[in-house]
């Protein structure tokens, strides 16, 4: 028997029959994010993906997750054995952090969502079970379609497994608060931060990694600003953990943006350097598609659901 | 050779007899498109072992407007685009079928900017990816992927291929280091896909493209990621008695919660031809090699360093040496990344296989890999990305032999197989092209690969841009259509 990414999996199999192939469906996850991009049209019926850890390999650094499982659950066990993903933890499921592919704001430590998927099972509007990608961390054997579902709100299948990059938890991790600092200096001196935060006045910093390079990297920032070291008790839990409490609206912009931010604009902000994603109190207006980029994606959502009945009403363009 | 290509060229006819190229010729400048025997003789290869290809007029163009003349005007022809960069890929994936327009984009190859606030460069698809990083160096960036080709590889060609190269293990492959692309879409049409931004507007366009092995369109821009150069580097050369135990080794290291930024591995008759054609110090009478590099923060490299050197003696390494200057770990690197070069003082073909394993597999698979090139009685040598678990099987040979190719194909096939059994994929970083497609179905069911169909069909709905590579051709119609649709006047 060669190998091959069929599934035989029950649990999957048994979503596979619950999704159907007829009629307007969507999964419903922790509800952290039901509005973006729209919320799924009237008469949608809801559906939940199947939970539950499937295999871990820490010295693979993979795991293999059902979608329907907390990010919560992924991430307690995965420090037992000392590791993470780049997934961010709103309190929803694997499947929904993926499917909105929103960055944790300590994305320069962790990598990007995007980056992380190594292989999805979805559902499709037919009602199979698709695989694309592959188990391991090395991976070219055809069309990447683990890629194209990071983002798209189910709208192009719905989830339901999927293998996931695993990173070590790093020994050490110390985030610093200044009041005078230019966050853009810190940024450029330092070689790796897992963060660099700015609210226009006040700089945070996240260093991670051996307890003596962090102390090196502090040291780094003396001419740069009277940094402090933040006690972890200090550190806000819960979603985007970081020093300073977070407006409401995320906005995605250039790095180079950052420098150039309006307080008019954006009301109170919080800029993560580096990345450019910006917690702001106003919403972040809608970026319209070129002509040509919304054809090839009507076209796309087309091909994968003919009838329009995956997550109908959302629109990953209006994120 | 230039000189005769060029004369070939001016001796050629004014008009052709073929309506496209004499468009072409009357839309570009003459000396952008070629017609001459030779060259397309040239450009119906790539760095594979595969022939049959069929390249008709190839193009030079030298900018994206070039680039959208040369694809409206193939529709408008009914003719076919298969792009190209340097040629250097390994599963023919820029081999031309059906007599298709070339579009080799080597003289788009300037650096158009590098913005260090942004942490990208934008780069025309020509350009060569060690010069990017030659370029890049001074300011105190480099490009990752670095893959074994970069002297000659293109960054479009890289993009195509989702190239990896052995620091690709920590930094991961091209996909993690393209955030913008501007494609020449099928249509014609130009489009920007992904963005500066982390999080950009609508479906992750970008991200399906990287790795389409130029079934979507032609790049004729491209951002790359450009990364920090580290200010600590601690190569490591561990010597061992079995593969087993350097395999081990590897799988151990991960396991430790240690990334280096590479891991490499040779077994001894490869380190053997390499120590012979490059002298970079390699042990002869080790069974295998691996070389260990990690790169960061001084106190973390080290500390890592010391990890990696125990875990190797833990394996019985024999030996474990810790490179003492950039003079001598640029020589270890340089004969690891000329390995392929070295095996041509042993025979004259070879056929280099791609295929990645779980870690933990790995020296399992290795001792099946040797147990398969016995059967078949095929020289077998094994270098490879092990920290990826991403083997490269070299299996030499001479072709002249009677019944030699065959058995070199049935041992290929049986490598697919075994790395398949063990949880593996059937490509690291060559990608499908023409040689892994009777592969796919073997990974993927007839309802996976409709659904990469869906994907390239959304790009270009009728598959004329690269036809022919990727999915098998029982699973995607239109290609077959697209190749049978060539004029038959053509075909000269």
């Amino acid at each position: 028997m060669t190998a091959t990414l069929a599934t035989s999996d029950p649990v999957l199999l048994d979503f596979a029959e619950e999704v159907g192939d007829t009629g307007p469906v969507a999964v419903e996850g922790g509800r952290t994010r039901w509005s973006l991009g729209g919320s799924p049209a009237e008469g949608t019926r809801l559906v939940r993906a199947p939970t539950g850890l499937v295999d871990y390999a820490p010295d693979e650094m993979t795991v293999t997750v059902r979608a329907g499982t907390t990010v919560a659950e992924l991430h307690a066990a995965l420090a037992e054995k000392g590791q993470r993903t780049a997934l961010t933890d709103r309190g929803g499921t694997v499947g929904g952090a993926l499917a909105v592919g929103e960055n944790d704001l300590r994305a320069l430590g962790r990598g990007l969502v995007r980056n992380s998927l190594l292989q999805i099972r979805y559902v499709s509007a037919e009602g199979r079970i698709i695989s694309s990608g592959g188990p391991t961390v090395k991976n070219v054997s055809g069309f990447d379609l683990p890629r194209l579902m990071v983002g798209s709100l189910g709208t192009l299948g719905l989830l339901a497994e999927a293998i996931i990059r695993t990173n070590p938890i790093p020994p050490v991790s110390q985030w610093l608060a200044a009041g005078d600092a230019d966050p853009f200096a810190a940024y450029d001196r330092l070689l790796a931060p897992s963060a660099v935060l700015w609210d226009g006045a006040s700089t945070w910093i996240q260093l991670e990694g051996h307890g003596q390079d962090v102390a090196d990297q502090q040291r780094l920032l003396d001419d740069i600003g009277h940094f402090t070291e933040v006690p972890a008790s200090e550190v806000g839990e819960g979603p985007d953990p970081c020093p300073v409490a977070l407006p409401d609206h995320r906005w995605s912009l250039a790095p180079g943006e950052l420098a150039s931010l309006e307080r008019g604009e954006l009301g109170r902000f919080v800029a993560v350097i580096g990345l450019g994603l910006v917690f702001a109190d106003r919403p972040q207006p809608v970026r319209p598609l070129s002509p040509e980029v919304a054809e090839v994606s009507g076209r796309l959502k087309q091909n994968f659901d003919p009838t329009g009945r995956l997550n109908p009403g959302r629109d990953p363009g209006r994120k | 050779m230039l000189e005769k290509l060029r004369n070939l060229r001016r001796s050629e006819p004014q008009t052709t007899g073929d309506p496209f190229v004499d468009a072409l010729r009357a839309a570009l400048g003459p000396d952008q498109v070629r017609y001459d025997g030779a060259h397309r003789s040239l450009l119906s290869h790539d760095a594979s072992v595969f022939d049959g290809g069929n390249s008709g007029p190839v193009c030079y163009p030298t900018s994206t407007a070039d680039v959208q003349t040369i694809v409206r005007l193939a529709n408008d022809h009914g003719r076919n685009v298969v792009p190209r960069g340097a040629g250097t890929g390994l599963a023919g994936g820029a081999i031309p079928l059906g007599l298709p327009v070339v579009v080799a984009v080597t003289r788009m190859d300037r650096i158009l900017e590098v913005d260090p606030v942004n942490r990208v460069a934008w780069v025309e698809p020509g350009v060569v990816n060690l010069d990017l990083t030659r370029h890049l160096t001074p300011m105190g960036f480099h490009f990752a992927p670095d893959p074994s080709s970069q002297q000659v590889c293109t960054i479009a060609g890289n993009v195509a291929n989702n190239s990896g190269g052995p620091h690709c293990l920590a930094y991961g492959v091209t996909n993690a280091h393209v955030v913008a692309l501007e494609v020449v879409l099928p249509s014609g049409d130009v489009a920007m896909l992904g963005g500066l931004e982390p999080e950009p507007q609508g479906l992750d366009l970008r991200g399906a493209f990287v790795g389409s092995e130029g079934t979507l369109g032609v790049i004729t821009k491209v951002a790359v990621r450009i990364t920090r150069n580290r200010p600590a580097v601690r190569t490591l050369l561990l010597s061992f008695g079995s593969v087993r135990d350097a395999a081990n080794t590897v799988s151990d290291v991960i396991a430790a919660g240690i990334v280096p930024a590479a891991m490499e591995v040779m077994d001894q008759p490869i380190t053997r031809a390499v120590e012979n054609y490059v002298g970079a110090g390699y042990p002869l009478d080790a069974a295998a090699v691996l070389l260990a590099e990690v790169d960061g923060l001084a106190a973390g490299v080290d500390i890592d360093a010391d990890r990696i050197g125990e875990i190797g003696r833990a394996n019985n390494a024999t030996d474990v040496r810790l490179a003492g200057s950039e003079t001598e770990r640029a020589l270890l690197w340089k004969g690891r990344k000329t390995a392929f070069g070295a095996i041509a003082q042993i025979a004259p073909d070879y056929y280099l296989h791609d295929t990645v394993v779980p870690r933990s597999a790995l020296a399992d698979v290795l001792t099946e890999i040797y147990a398969i090139a016995d059967r078949h009685d095929v020289l077998v040598m094994n270098v490879f990305h092990a920290g990826d678990g991403n083997l490269h099987p070299l299996l030499i040979f001479d072709g002249r032999e009677e019944g030699m190719m065959e058995r070199v194909h049935a041992a290929g096939a049986e490598i697919i197989t075994a790395s398949l059994d063990a949880g593996g994929v059937l490509s690291g970083e060559h990608g499908i092209g023409v040689e892994k497609q009777q592969f796919m179905e073997r990974m993927f069911t007839d309802d996976d690969l409709d659904h990469q169909n869906r994907l390239r069909q959304a790009f270009d709905p009728g598959c004329r841009t690269n036809p022919g590579k990727v999915i098998p051709s029982g699973h995607s119609c239109a290609d077959i259509q697209a190749l049978r649709s060539i004029p038959r006047e053509v075909w000269v």
